[in-house]
């Protein structure tokens, strides 16, 4: 297995399950299940006994790996600086190797499969991915967009996903940007196949994209989600897919008002809003700031943060394919409901993220926790066109 | 009814583990210590239902072992013959800060990070001593094997700063001890019987403690390194009684390491801290006018130009500790920390290297003297965890530091099954006889920990 040569240095000191001030739990996978097997450092022993064959496959076994967020926490606060750059990818190695035996669990089976056979994971015929536009007037992508919007699956086919890819070529339309939309030709990035090792069906998606991306003669993209702007900056290149990407939040960083001129300067009341770190935005690519630069010129908006943020930010626990496994989402010790708790004891009337699967994660969870009253949770450029309108 | 349905009873599906990954990973720590074998594990929220799970335990025969991280290194909580581990992380609740009688009472599984910063944020002022492990460590775990921390050296060590216990008896009773058994406040244990010491040192073969008032402290605002150096290793028992007797200092280490060349020397660390800058300035000013004139001069001098990474590491709290321990990047750890009498330093500092030099090793000495009458002298033993020949040496040397502290007249802290048994073959009959006794008394089926402190 890749990176097996590392398994053996983990202390299990700890570090990896906490953020920087020491002061709570930040592992989704351990603050779910609590026993020490699901913390990184448990995960990193089992996986060296795996190998050696002290503990075999099973189905508790299987969720040890597979309820990993890949919120890269662990890489973060890992003390063992070069060890620590192959934590998260011997994670997946593992998995990698659990693909290959063909022991996963039954959620990760039907993730992978219908993505195989699909080209998504909600089974949709290919031909409706670009149907969220429909009715947008989103031009298709030509070569003389400046941008191709790369939307994703959460962005095609999730009714909340949808609505923020909406929300996002609204904006875009709004603001003139020169851009367009693959729709049925567009496949799925493949972040989270990677996520849970299934490296081959990755590569596999990977290369298609970049070879349509070129086709189209695309050179600069810009994505609604943090996963997909994450697969195409750092993976494709390996395949020869150098594309200049930005995340949707970058692109507006750039080219939204500035704070006077937003045209609503007196608003009559002040929302407090505190921003939610998407991983693959930040930990991933240690992206912090586009998004609370452009909450900050948002009129009427207030923004504070939560105790943890930036790299201390707790994961939604959709990540490494848990929104569509639901290994880590259900029960009441939840990353995404102790998320939802920490914004609503700033006092913020705005939880606001820029994934679409942290939205739909964080969503469930006011819910869950009986939220609603205090507490929404915003995608940002829904929040920006609000704006723009008032 | 089996004993995983009686477990899940009590505590619900989610709480309770019979699957071989929790059963690997609770049968071993991160030292040199062979594994154990555990048969459930379980992660309890109250004390009531640790108490239910102990008379379950009575009635089935049934081993029970607590464990906080489990970072003690030297398998004190790794379960020897199988049954139930009760991880007790689940008990995180800070129940009550109490500023004005400067407690904290906490539950067992509230780690050394929580405390920590529940306290910066809500009681700035305070501080509870914090050891040099992870953070994750359990406050009151620490506590109860005799710990130490940062302020050791000018209150004494982390046991003795429990002001109060709720303990879960072996057979079940849930008793409290100090003050709060008379339904007060958690603010002192005594002047009662002292029964706290019925449950600190014995690593849980006595009972469970789920609860502990622990004793705060002020937080000065200032804080300061300051380094002295030396290679006559035999003025080290007078330079520390010296420092000592100043009585200024907040911590105060004795540290060595054979690489790189510039560390090869016998630094005194001792920090300091002070209300005002003034303060700080004062005490600095202190201990440099005492060390300059330390057997008339020129003996021990002033490192005026202190690494970076030194500094950071000592004023770190808790520090880093991790990474130095990791010195031979192989994931393994383990040292004979042994508490010895402070004239017995040079003899220890020699024999260290010896042994150290013997068993293929490089020296690396991180020694903290405790209050004015004892030092926690660590013979330190970093190794690959991926080589078995290599564990066995740390083993080995384990094995020949433990039997020097004993010659030297000192004890063994957290020591592992074997330097446990070192210590009993060592003490007056009469004692031992008496643990035993003690333990027969609590736990008379000895389902607890069973093979700890096991008298024979």
């Amino acid at each position: 297995m890749e990176h097996e040569e590392i398994l053996h240095r983990c202390f299990r000191c700890g570090f990896c399950k906490l953020p920087s001030d020491y002061g709570s739990l930040n592992c989704p996978a351990y603050l779910k299940y609590r026993f020490e097997s699901f913390s990184p450092g448990g995960r990193m022993w089992l996986t060296r006994a795996w190998l050696n064959g002290e503990v075999q496959t099973d189905a508790r076994l299987q969720e040890v790996f597979f309820s990993c967020a890949t919120c890269g926490n662990c890489v973060e606060h890992c003390i063992f600086d070069k060890f620590r750059e192959s934590i998260l990818e011997a994670f997946i190695a593992a998995k990698a190797e659990m693909v290959n035996r063909g022991t996963v669990p039954p959620p990760v089976r039907d993730y992978l499969t219908r993505l195989l056979a699909h080209g998504n994971p909600y089974k949709m015929p290919q031909k409706k991915r670009g149907q969220w536009a429909w009715e947008l007037g989103v031009p298709c992508y030509t070569a003389d967009a400046e941008y191709l919007f790369y939307v994703g699956d959460v962005g095609s086919f999730d009714g909340r996903g949808m609505e923020m890819a909406r929300s996002v070529a609204r904006l875009l339309l709004k603001l003139g940007v020169s851009f367009g939309i693959l729709g049925e030709n567009e496949g799925s990035d493949g972040n989270d196949a990677r996520a849970l090792g299934e490296l081959e069906l990755f590569e596999h998606l990977a290369k298609r994209n970049i070879e349509t991306f070129r086709r189209a003669g695309v050179e600069k993209i810009v994505t609604l989600s943090p996963h997909g702007y994450n697969a195409i900056k750092n993976d494709y290149p390996r395949w020869g897919g150098n594309f200049t990407v930005r995340h949707y939040t970058h692109l507006l960083d750039e080219i939204l008002p500035a704070a006077g001129d937003f045209g609503r300067a007196g608003a009559e009341s002040v929302r407090r809003a505190v921003f939610h770190d998407p991983c693959y935005l930040g930990r991933h690519n240690k992206e912090y700031d586009a998004a609370r630069h452009i909450l900050d010129r948002l009129p009427g908006i207030e923004r504070v943060e939560m105790p943890r943020n930036r790299a201390d930010s707790l994961c939604c626990g959709g990540g490494g394919g848990n929104f569509f496994t639901d290994l880590v989402c259900s029960g009441p010790d939840t990353s995404a409901a102790a998320r939802v708790v920490e914004a609503a004891d700033t006092g913020a009337q705005l939880l606001v993220t820029a994934c679409p699967i942290c939205t739909v994660m964080l969503e469930d969870a006011v819910k869950s926790k009986n939220l609603e009253q205090r507490l929404q949770v915003r995608e940002l450029s829904d929040l920006v066109l609000e704006c723009m309108a008032g | 009814m089996p004993i995983m349905n009686a477990l899940v009873d009590i505590v619900g599906a989610d709480r309770v583990s019979d699957d071989p990954a929790e059963l690997f990973i609770y049968s071993r720590d991160s030292g040199a210590q062979p594994p154990g074998r555990a048969d459930y594990v379980v992660l309890p929220k109250t004390a009531e239902e640790i108490s239910r799970i102990l008379v379950l335990a009575n009635r089935e025969k049934v081993p029970v072992t607590p464990v906080g991280a489990g970072l003690t290194l030297s398998g004190i909580v790794v379960p020897e013959r199988g049954g139930i581990v009760l991880d007790m992380k689940r008990m995180d609740r800070i129940l009550e800060v109490d500023e004005i009688n400067r407690y904290a009472v906490i539950e067992a599984g509230v780690s050394q990070g929580a405390l920590r910063e529940y306290l910066k944020k809500h009681h700035p002022r305070f501080q509870h001593s914090t050891p040099e492990a992870p953070p994750t460590a359990t406050v009151t775990a620490n506590a109860l094997i005799h710990g130490h921390g940062h302020i050791s050296p000018r209150y004494g060590i982390n046991s003795d700063m429990i002001a109060g216990m709720e303990v879960v008896l072996p057979t079940g009773e849930i008793t409290r001890i100090g003050a709060c058994a008379l339904g007060g406040k958690w603010f002192s244990r005594g002047p009662l019987p002292d029964l706290a010491g019925l449950f600190v040192g014995w690593y849980g073969t006595t009972g469970i403690v789920t609860k502990i008032s622990l004793k705060l402290f002020p937080k000065p605002e200032f804080r300061q390194v300051i380094v002295f150096q030396t290679d006559d290793i035999d003025l080290l028992p007078e330079a520390i009684a010296e420092i000592m007797y100043l009585d200024m200092a907040e911590d105060f280490f004795l540290i060595m390491q054979e690489k790189p060349d510039w560390m090869n020397h016998c630094f005194l660390v001792v920090i300091l801290s002070g209300h005002f800058e003034e303060e700080l300035a004062l005490k600095k000013e202190a201990y440099q006018r005492l060390l300059s004139n330390f057997k008339g001069g020129n003996r021990i001098s002033f490192v005026a130009n202190l690494h970076p990474a030194l500094e950071k590491r000592f004023l770190d709290v808790p520090p880093l500790a991790a990474l130095a321990a990791d010195f031979r990047k192989g994931g393994g750890f383990q040292y004979t920390g042994a508490i010895l009498p402070i004239d017995q330093v040079p003899a220890a500092w020699r024999r260290g290297i010896e042994i150290a030099h013997k068993h293929g090793m490089v020296c690396s000495y991180v020694h903290q003297v405790l209050l004015g009458n004892s030092i926690m002298f660590g013979f330190n033993y970093s190794f690959n965890r991926g080589d078995e020949a290599d564990i066995e040496r740390a083993r080995l040397a384990l094995a020949e530091s433990n039997r020097t502290a004993l010659e030297l007249g000192g004890m063994i802290w957290k020591g592992e099954k074997p330097a446990q048994q070192m210590v009993l073959a060592k003490m007056e009959p009469h004692t031992a006889q008496f643990i035993r006794r003690v333990q027969e008394f609590l736990d008379p089926n000895r389902i607890m920990n069973p093979g700890k402190w096991e008298v024979p």
